[in-house]
């Protein structure tokens, strides 16, 4: 089954420090000189309304008293407000372009983190995850933090401190009806909670659907021409539909919650104006409340108002908050998927003989290598990079209980041509999987050089190994970026003899822009041959000392296949090669021939051999004949 | 000339919701507007004045009419969701539907991440607008108008004040929306570069694994995400003037206003009390436009997506189906007139050239040739996947160009080089070749195809979940599925695209003798590598540089051609000795 990303149980309170701590992380002190403007634009708007007040009882009052007015204090005034406003509007430009520079930034960054991680994430993820879904979380999680940094965050916080405000001044206003308030304002949260936390499930589950979407998108597309010559355009837009209608279903439920909020809390905000009113009425009228009076009121009703504005205005941005913490989930589970597991410490590095023939290590390029072995008491052993590759007892199963391959016990000294047949589905390209460890068996049963492929370093394993895939990809870029992806090193010259030794010079000589040709959609504009050639072209620019070739000629003419073998063999002198081809011309010149079947390797030997056994590779190699 | 479309057609469904939202809107913002006027009475005449009497009136009033608002606002926000998700819905749909009839220039030109992209990034970005707009684009305005007039009763003259500001307004919006519109443009370009990186990471990871890429895509991704932060800052940072440029335009009027005021109040042309009002209404006014100020900012930047929308909505397929389309495929006999084709559509780079062929239906015809000599090329003209450049392609008699695509295509099964599965199970990605398929009928074209009894040893046997893209089968099993999908639709011809390259010599006899015995009627193309595959077959093509260098039975070619004859003998020379 495809997994889905399944949204982790995790707290919010989680995802939101794990967000705060990207903010942190370079941005730190952009972030507090936010909230500096952030609290200064905001005391700059406060204390504009309030001066508004105190204006025509401070400063037109008086004026109308003088028979002569004099208008200085009055301009005085203005200028004073002018200034302030000028410095609040100031304040906010400054947050508004600096929440602009951290709110890119920590997308960028995540971004970034998330593609690092990915990488090192095991063959196994990307064997199991729909593509579409993953990508999603790149472009439609992520931009659900936009709306957060730019809009919401600076909101949130101007209300916050207008909230700040009102509430210090109910406090010194009046105890009682403070109470009040507080009662009315639990009543609020609550109700927040329960609709945000429901909104939150649904815009979770959206951001969920959204990946399917693109999932199914990017899968349908990909087998577009599948679809086009099975005429199933019809059944392909069913498909969308549903997967459509459940992105509508959430969304719409999300959505939903998050709006309906709002005129909640401002008309919780109305109802508790009347009690307040009707509480502190009472308590002033009726004598009881102490130091109640009707002015008290009055005041506090004010207080209550500048009050419940702000928290509407919160309640506004709330949809955007928790569709953010929602895309952010997602993204945190992408980043926590385990990754690919290595504990080797044996390294490749390059070496040299000095003049009594011993090995040492070298920062130059020698062409010669050497794996590091590190030693018990902390030294380093070498040894010299062979190309011997031996299987012990070797068992597989992708899945539990479901066992591809069989005891397999092989070896492949260096310089050998080794190669693997058998019927489709009999284990073969599993094999090479394990070598180099796409996927992993048990600690020593595979061993390299005589160390265990365990112990070696990932990377530095797989640089020892040179693959062509049964499945060609290129990536969007030139024809000679394409070869050099082998060896970023390689000098022109050398990415050509690579592409000539592969027989794939003269056809792009022939492209449009020769080697400077781009190639998009995987290579869209060749033949499926042609990828091959250049998949066999970078693979021969690395120069490794192993290679493997995994059905590598299989959509080559044989002409040419003959040729670029020929160019292969020579490369190859002296280095190991593990060849899968169903075409037995590929797998004649073998020096041992595995005939795999079912997982369990079945009979070996070279050509000759194997031919006069009479057995299942005798009749795979003469199939075609016997049945005429 | 077909009618450009928009993004209308797509609210209809919703239209109940899109116009109930702004009603209710309207109703709630009237309570907006009453509620206050009520709480004022009832600090004035209540508390103030001391009459719990009062009090409690208008109180109860203000309670009901809270309740009332509740209900309204409630509505108005539950209509708001349905109509903007519905109306994105109905937009992915359309948008699906028109890619569905997508050439494969038009896809490439759109490419797969910008597909995406468009279809949920960009999608979204309308849904938000779309929603503030019925909501708070309808609020904001109301409430700024209710304000000004308002503003008015107090005083004509000093609510003129405010229309001096407009225009100033209205050219700094319209300053940042010119701006700041290519900059969108250009982000959610990038977007698609984004994606399309992302993809081909997906899809090559086992590449950029075993040449230990990791940092080289890193570094190649790094530079597309650094792009889309430097746009999108610069972008966002021109719409950022937005919300000051609307604070100073407000409260320069304020201090106007106050100047202005005194100046009555002391002429007495105006009370204290009026010019308090006149504050009050400014602060609704500068709240209505700081509200709007937002929304603006969602438009300038889902105005980029939504043209990115109409432009893929709008995209013309290269392929159509002519007028008065022909909806029966007499025969599977098909001729090649003079024909040539090139990708490009540039006659420089022509990769068939003037090729002319005539099989009879039933024919079985073996093609082969170098690699790039336009196998391929060849046999895609005939279910029409792209249309020659010059000559014509006639099945059953008639051009495919006066067949309606779905009936040609539903004679012609075609069995392509690279083999897609469909994540799904081994029945379902059967059924694709005919949606009625009985059980029996999927185990009789799997036996055919000798795909029936590695199927046999999966433990869910026909029920086996396929993964997307086929891999938890092998290359050999894969091709095997998909031939036999192809045979499901029961086709009048069959194309074998070098189909059978990962299946080993005896299970390829096997699956053409199936095909002689079975399917007699069907006129068989055959690309192949391997001259055992193709040499019983009727009529075999060489291609060379894209034109047909010789063509023939396996007899004939042996005897005059020499590409054909080399072939021959590099592929038997190793056998016949052993044998």
């Amino acid at each position: 089954m495809n997994k889905h990303m399944k949204p982790s149980p995790v707290k919010k309170s989680h995802t939101v420090r794990r967000l705060m701590s990207y903010v942190g992380r370079g941005y730190g002190l952009r972030f507090i000189l936010v909230l500096m403007c952030i609290l200064v634009s905001a005391i700059a708007s406060v204390s504009g309304s309030l001066f508004l007040g105190s204006l025509i009882d401070d400063y037109i009052t008086p004026l109308l008293a003088m028979d002569n007015p004099v208008f200085d204090g009055l301009i005085r005034a203005l200028a004073m407000m002018a200034c302030l406003y000028l410095v609040g509007t100031i304040c906010a430009l400054a947050y508004n372009r600096l929440m602009v520079v951290i709110s890119q930034g920590v997308q960028k960054k995540i971004r970034d983190d998330l593609f690092g991680h990915m990488q090192e994430l095991p063959i196994k993820y990307f064997d199991t995850h729909a593509h579409g879904d993953v990508m999603s979380v790149y472009t439609n999680d992520v931009d659900t933090l936009r709306q957060m940094f730019s809009q919401s965050i600076p909101q949130v916080i101007n209300s916050l401190m207008m909230i700040i405000v009102a509430f210090i001044g109910m406090l010194t206003t009046d105890l009682l009806l403070t109470g009040v308030v507080i009662v009315c304002i639990v009543c609020m949260l609550t109700v927040t909670r329960v609709l945000a936390g429901r909104s939150g499930r649904y815009f979770v589950r959206q951001q969920v659907k959204l990946g399917d979407l693109n999932g199914y998108i990017e899968e349908m597309i990909n087998g577009q021409k599948v679809v086009k010559v099975f005429c199933h355009e019809e059944e392909a837009q069913q498909g969308f539909n549903k997967v459509n209608d459940a992105l509508f279903e959430s969304a719409d439920k999300a959505n939903k919650y998050a709006n309906i909020l709002m005129p909640i809390l401002i008309n919780i905000g109305n109802v508790q104006y009347v009690i307040i009113a009707m509480a502190g009425g009472a308590l002033a009228l009726s004598g009881i409340g102490p130091g109640i009076t009707l002015g008290v009121i009055a005041t506090f009703l004010q207080l209550s108002k500048s009050l419940s504005n702000p928290i509407s205005q919160i309640s506004q941005q709330l949809n955007s908050v928790v569709m953010a913490l929602a895309g952010a989930q997602r993204i945190f589970d992408l980043m926590d998927e385990p990754v690919e597991a290595d504990h080797g410490k044996v390294t490749l590095v390059n070496v040299s003989f000095d003049k009594e023939g011993v090995l040492h290590e070298t920062t130059q390029r020698t062409n010669l290598w050497a794996w590091k072995v590190p030693q018990e008491d902390g030294s380093y052993k070498y040894t010299r990079l062979a190309g011997d590759v031996r299987f012990d007892h070797v068992d597989f199963a992708y899945e539990e209980g479901k066992t591809i391959l069989h005891d397999i016990s092989l070896f492949a000294k260096p310089g050998q041509k080794l190669a693997f047949v058998g019927a489709t589905g009999a284990g073969k390209t599993t094999i090479t999987n394990l070598i180099n460890r796409f996927y992993d068996i048990a600690d020593g049963k595979i061993q390299y050089d005589g160390i265990s492929i365990n112990d070696i370093h990932k990377p530095d394993l797989r640089r020892s190994l040179g693959i062509v895939l049964q499945d060609t990809n290129l990536f969007t870029g030139t024809v000679r970026e394409n070869i050099r992806y082998g060896n970023l090193d390689a000098t022109d010259e050398e990415v050509e003899a690579a592409a000539a030794l592969a027989n794939a010079d003269d056809f792009i000589r022939r492209l449009p822009q020769g080697y400077d040709t781009m190639l998009t959609g995987n290579g869209a504009n060749l033949s499926q041959g042609q990828r091959q050639l250049i998949a066999i072209a970078r693979a021969a620019v690395a120069d490794p000392p192993v290679m493997i070739l995994d059905e590598a000629t299989s959509s080559i003419d044989t002409r040419t296949e003959a040729i670029v073998q020929r160019g292969m063999d020579a490369l190859m002198c002296g280095r190991t090669v593990f060849v899968i081809a169903h075409r037995l011309s590929t797998v004649r010149n073998s020096d041992a021939i595995m005939v795999l079947d079912h997982g369990r390797i079945v009979e070996r030997g070279d050509h000759e051999d194997l031919i006069s056994q009479h057995g299942l590779y005798y009749q795979l190699y003469t199939g075609a004949f016997e049945l005429e | 000339m077909k009618k450009k479309r928009g993004l209308t057609s797509c609210i209809k469904e919703f239209w109940r919701d899109t116009i109930l939202t702004p009603i209710f809107v309207i109703g709630e913002v009237a309570f907006d507007v009453l509620i206050p006027l009520m709480t004022a009475k009832l600090l004035d005449e209540g508390v103030k004045a001391g009459s719990m009497a009062h009090i409690l009136q208008y109180g109860l009033t203000v309670v009901a009419m809270a309740l009332i608002a509740l209900l309204l606002g409630a509505l108005s926000g539950r209509f708001a969701a349905r109509a903007s998700t519905g109306f994105s819905r109905n937009l992915r749909r359309d948008m699906y539907e028109n890619v569905q009839k997508f050439s494969f220039s038009n896809i490439d030109k759109f490419s797969t991440g910008g597909i995406i992209t468009r279809l949920t990034t960009d999608v979204t970005n309308v849904q938000m607008a779309f929603m503030m707009v019925i909501r708070i684009a309808v609020r904001c305005p109301i409430m700024l108008i209710c304000a000004w007039a308002l503003t008015f009763t107090i005083n004509p003259q000093l609510a003129l004040i405010f229309l001096i500001v407009i225009p100033i307004l209205a050219v700094g919006l319209l300053i940042i929306m010119k701006s700041a519109h290519p900059l969108f443009e250009r982000v959610f370009k990038k977007y698609d570069w984004l994606n399309n990186v992302v993809q081909e990471n997906l899809l090559g990871i086992r590449v950029v694994k075993s040449f230990v890429r990791e940092d080289h895509e890193k570094e190649k991704f790094g530079k597309v995400s650094n792009e889309i932060y430097m746009d999108f800052s610069k972008a966002e940072k021109i719409v950022a003037f937005n919300m000051p440029l609307m604070q100073i335009c407000v409260y320069a009027c304020m201090l106007t206003v106050s100047w202005l005021g005194a100046n009555l109040v002391v002429g007495g042309q105006l009370t204290t009390g009026q010019l308090t009002s006149m504050f009050s209404y400014i602060m609704m006014i500068l709240m209505s436009l700081m509200m709007l100020s937002m929304v603006l900012v969602m438009i300038i930047i889902s105005r980029a997506s939504a043209e990115r929308i109409i432009e893929l909505l709008n995209e013309e397929s290269d392929l159509k189906n002519g007028p008065d389309p022909v909806h029966e495929v007499k025969d599977g006999s098909v001729v090649f007139e003079n024909v040539s084709f090139s990708y490009a559509k540039d006659p420089a780079k022509e990769c068939l050239k003037d090729v002319n062929l005539t099989i009879n239906s039933g024919e079985t015809v073996g093609i082969l040739g170098g690699t790039g000599t336009s196998k391929t090329t060849l046999v895609q003209l005939i279910p029409r996947l792209y249309d020659a450049t010059e000559g014509r392609v006639l099945v059953g008699g008639v051009d495919v160009r006066d067949y309606d695509m779905e009936a040609l295509r539903e004679q012609v099964a075609m069995v392509l080089q690279k083999n897609v599965l469909f994540s799904g199970s081994i029945k379902e990605n059967l059924r694709w070749g005919n949606k009625e398929a009985t059980d029996e009928e999927m185990v009789r074209v799997c036996k055919l195809a000798q795909a029936d009894p590695f199927i046999q040893e999966f433990p869910d046997k026909y029920d086996t979940h396929i993964e997307q893209g086929g891999s938890n089968v092998s290359g050999g099993q894969k091709q095997r599925l998909c031939i036999a999908r192809a045979l499901l639709k029961k086709p009048k011809i069959l194309i074998l695209d070098d189909s059978t390259s990962a299946v080993d010599t005896k299970t390829d006899a096997l699956i053409r003798k199936a095909f002689r015995e079975e399917i007699p009627e069907t006129t068989k193309f055959i690309i192949a590598q391997r001259i055992s595959s193709i040499e019983d077959a009727d009529k075999i093509l060489v291609m060379d540089g894209g034109r047909i260098a010789a063509m023939g039975n396996h007899q004939q070619l042996l005897e005059s051609c020499e590409i054909y004859r080399e072939i021959y003998e590099s592929q038997t020379k190793g056998g016949s000795e052993d044998e």
